[in-house]
This record gives structure tokens, sequence and C-alpha cells, in this order.
């Protein structure tokens, strides 16, 4: 049997990530996850939005699945943009960014994977697709 | 248009901000806006009372990244309490408690400060 899913579509506007984090809300309470798992997926969910946002540089919409499945949640975060290099982007520190020029940004990926069980990219020049994973 | 919202007080020369809303880039920068300015009247000890702030993005806690260099350049300090678990996780993994405190209740933030 297909597990359910729900289906967002997000038009590249300002805080319509938080579109996504009341949905991932409700299907949370629906699987009986904790509170603390719920704001994991809830701050994941953001980062993954504003990167999708404003890394995909094009006017297209940003599309959000969330797969119920018996043990986990798991939720796709596509866009359609330019993709990028994961090996590319630098592991963020504080100690380098406070007292330089660093920029002092760039946290998103750091805080998705540290805030979910599970979390893979895939990425072309025609687009990014972040798959994270919380488990029961 | 952000709904972001800030309440400024003083407690024994101690600035705290109590925040309402989404911090994001603009909370974060209407944030900032207040510190330079108490700054600039020669305030050095700001503490952000994030009880009204359930959300947080990585743009909006980075400028108070910002806000805790300026006040290192003044030997002041920057706290902050009533912090929804997942903004503290955040703050955590973010390492902003390196260089700034989290207290739970603003009694035990004012001890401190």
């Amino acid at each position: 049997m297909k597990s359910p899913t729900v289906e967002l579509k997000l038009p590249i506007l300002p805080n319509m990530e938080l579109i996504a984090t009341q949905t991932a809300d409700i299907i949370a309470k629906h699987m009986h996850l904790s509170e603390e798992q719920s704001g994991e997926i809830s701050m994941a969910l953001i980062e993954a939005c504003i990167n999708a946002f404003e890394h995909s540089k094009t006017e297209n919409s940003v599309y959000i699945h969330f797969i119920i499945e018996e043990n986990s949640i798991i939720i796709k975060v596509i866009d359609q943009g330019i993709g990028f290099d994961k090996s590319k982007v630098e592991i963020p520190k504080i100690e380098n960014k406070i007292g330089n020029d660093e920029r002092k940004r760039g946290w998103g990926l750091q805080l998705i994977q540290a805030l979910m069980d599970s979390v893979e990219f895939e990425s072309t020049n025609s687009g990014t697709t972040i798959t994270m994973i919380k488990n029961k | 248009m952000s709904d972001f919202k800030t309440k400024v007080s003083v407690i024994n020369e101690v600035i705290i901000i109590e925040t309402e809303g989404y911090l994001n880039n603009e909370g974060g920068q209407m944030v900032y806006d207040i510190c330079i300015e108490k700054m600039q009247l020669g305030k050095r000890k700001i503490l952000l009372n994030l009880s009204g702030t359930k959300v947080v993005n990585s743009i909006g806690v980075s400028i108070l990244i910002e806000v805790i260099e300026k006040l290192q350049e003044v030997e002041g300090k920057l706290g902050y309490y009533n912090m929804a678990p997942i903004v503290e996780k955040t703050f955590h993994i973010m390492g902003l408690s390196k260089y700034s405190s989290l207290y739970k209740t603003e009694e035990s933030a004012l001890a401190e400060f």
C-alpha cells in the first residue's frame, strides 16, 4: 500500500516556509511525535525551504512532500533551481565568524543535519531535492 | 511586512528586549537596530526575553552573532531567557552559547548580569 502523502506547492515569497511548518505540526500530531521531534522537524524544514528559496535562483515554486511511514516521516523539499555542490559548502564554525569579516550566515545545512535522523541531497543543474527523515 | 514585535525596558542598567513573533531576517534586524541604538547610548548589557518567539531561522539568529560581535568590541554582553526548546537547541548548534549566555528565567539572567 502506498504511504499517505501530503504535498505542498509553495510560491517563493517571504515567510512561506511557515506554511510548511504548520503542515508538519499537524502531521507530527497525527503521528504522535513528541513536541521536541515536532520542533526539530519544523526548524529543519524552515532551513530547507529557505535554502530552496534563496539558492534556487528561479521564480519557480518549491514543492514539499510529506510521506507518512509507520515508523518515520520522510520530507522531500524540491526546487527547480540551478543546484549546488554540497562538497563545496563549508561547515560553519562560530569561532571563524566572530571578530572577522566572514559572512555570518550559511548555517542551514548544518542545522538540517543536526536536527534530522537522515538527510540526503540530490542536486543537478535543473534542481535540488533534500530528503530528510525523522524516525518515531 | 513582518509581524515581529519588540518591547524594550531597562532593569538595573540592563536592556531587556522582549520579542514576539518569527525571528527571521527582519526580526533579527529589528533586534540588531535596537541593540546598536542602546549601545550608542552607552548600554553594554542586553538580555533578550524570547518567550514570544517560538520560531526562528538561521538568518535571524546570524544577525544576533553580529550583535555579539558589536558587544565584544565594547566589553558588553548578550543573554537570552524564556527560550522555546527548539530555539535553545538551535542556539547551541550554531554555537551562540559559547559567546553569549542562555538562562531559564529573567530572575536567573538578571542575577548574573
